[in-house]
């Protein structure tokens, strides 16, 4: 009897995402259309010394905005609904509201993140043409390559998780998501040559999903793949802060 | 029980609960009047945590409402407008909060029948008319079987047979040894439903009796009473 703690909130949140059909959905089409889009990426490379497997995964910049938007709308949507009340009576104990958030939709987004990336993969080489290289998951940097586009689906979506915990309206979280990924890196790469090593969406094309090296791009994939985990890590530590510290 | 002292909270300049100290007591309602905007809504949230108090504190049995244990086991509230996701169905809304508050699965069909939503628990509660969106608040409310109640306007735009609904709701479980706590701008609802009065206006405790004790100070009129309570205090 020592009270509600981490596991009940986490199968509150479970619920929560598993029961609205208009989540479902979204996630269910988004994954098609990103496979699909890969595919034909796919099918379209031609170049005998190109990188057939980053052009595979190209459907991720699709993907990332249904996991960050998804990520927006699982904390923006309680407060447009009210439901946020319900929410904090059940589990006053607000940061971990927040973590079992992040936690369920982390790992749900990992896990349709890397059946997307694994997919993508699979149906792509099966249109590959016979002229071009084929890549295969025993070559290490090319399973390093899906693997990591998988699990950038999902930090993507904890970005979105933290972004909407912190601005709190859905088309405000959702314009700094949509912005930070596809503007800012515009901005600051005329700012600053080799700040695309610092932007999530050129990251993940350049590095995260390629085996061939790319120019500009020269620091490991490991250490991208963190760099890109910290957005996340920070916005939902701020996100946490003024969750508490608020009026709800 | 509900315990609040020296309460108040402030919005930047606006001081929206200015000092209030009231109890609640078990097996009793106690009413809540005032005037729109006098701080009844603000009350009840600083009781929930959902506003952090200025000064002062509100205790529920000895403790703030985010420490509590159990709270929904402890309290249930019904507060202003509605407080679910409207996409959801009312039997998902209510095992996501049973499961959040560590109360078993059974309750939730439990609470259904009791506030008579059985029939619609798989309908998407975005669909329900103003009655069923209040049960479905009530439900919530009753989900943890709470020894507090608080309910903001529970009648408020409800047809006849919904308030008298709330109303014989609100008698039974203060019957059954709970402390109800329910606020209204409409004194005459109050009236019919409360045993003890607690009157705010302009955030400031106009009163803490008996409903007999108030009408008789209006000359038999609780409405007399409490124009002169809400009228006589000025800024």
């Amino acid at each position: 009897m020592s009270g509600y703690g981490f596991r009940d909130v986490a199968r509150m949140e479970w619920i929560k995402l598993r029961t609205l059909r208009s989540t479902t959905w979204v996630l269910a089409a988004g994954m098609c259309v990103t496979v699909a889009l890969g595919v034909v990426a796919g099918y379209n490379t031609r170049s005998v010394t190109g990188d057939p497997t980053s052009n595979m995964l190209a459907g991720i910049a699709f993907g990332q905005v249904i996991t960050g938007v998804l990520g927006v709308l699982t904390m923006t949507s309680e407060y447009s609904s009210g439901l946020i009340r319900s929410t904090l009576a059940a589990v006053p104990r607000r940061p971990l509201v927040l973590w079992a958030k992040a936690a369920v939709f982390g790992a749900v987004t990992m896990v349709l993140g890397e059946i997307t990336a694994f997919a993508s993969f699979g149906l792509g080489i099966a249109v590959l043409r016979s002229s071009v290289p084929h890549p295969a998951l025993s070559d290490g940097s090319v399973l390093r390559a899906v693997a990591m586009t998988g699990a950038y689906l999902a930090l993507v979506g904890l970005t979105g998780l933290g972004i909407g915990a912190i601005v709190r309206h859905s088309a405000a979280a959702v314009a700094l998501l949509v912005g930070g990924l596809f503007v800012l890196p515009v901005v600051a790469g005329a700012a600053a040559v080799g700040a695309g090593k610092f932007m999530p969406e050129l990251i993940a094309g350049n590095s995260l999903a390629a085996v061939k090296p790319v120019s500009g791009f020269s620091w490991s994939p490991w250490l991208e793949l963190g760099i890109t985990a910290l957005y996340p890590a920070v916005l939902l530590a701020a996100g946490g802060w003024l969750l508490v510290r608020r009026d709800a | 029980m509900i315990s609040v002292r020296g309460l108040s909270k402030h919005y930047g300049d606006t001081l929206a609960v200015d000092d209030v100290s009231f109890d609640i007591r078990p097996g009793t309602v106690t009413g809540f009047l005032g005037p729109n905007g006098s701080g009844k809504s603000t009350t009840m949230r600083l009781i929930m945590g959902l506003d952090t108090p200025s000064r002062g504190e509100a205790l529920i049995d000895g403790v703030p409402y985010r420490e509590l244990r159990w709270p929904l086991r402890s309290v249930g509230a019904v507060l202003e407008a509605w407080a679910f996701h409207p996409g959801r169905s009312a039997r998902s809304h209510l095992a996501a909060l049973a499961a959040g508050g560590g109360i078993p699965r059974r309750r939730v069909d439990e609470v259904l029948g009791l506030t008579g939503l059985g029939g619609v628990a798989g309908r998407r509660a975005g669909t329900f008319s103003l009655g069923m969106g209040q049960r479905l608040g009530i439900a919530a409310a009753l989900l943890g079987d709470p020894g507090v109640l608080v309910l903001d306007e529970p009648v408020n735009g409800l047809d006849p047979s919904g308030v008298r609904w709330i109303r014989d709701l609100i008698r039974t479980q203060a019957d059954a040894g709970r402390a109800v706590f329910v606020s209204s701008h409409l004194i005459s609802e109050m009236a019919l439903t409360a045993d003890r009065l607690i009157v705010i206006s302009h955030g400031r405790l106009a009163a803490d009796t008996t409903v007999r004790e108030l009408s008789a100070r209006g000359g038999g009129s609780l409405e007399e009473a409490f124009f002169g309570l809400t009228e006589g205090i000025g800024r």
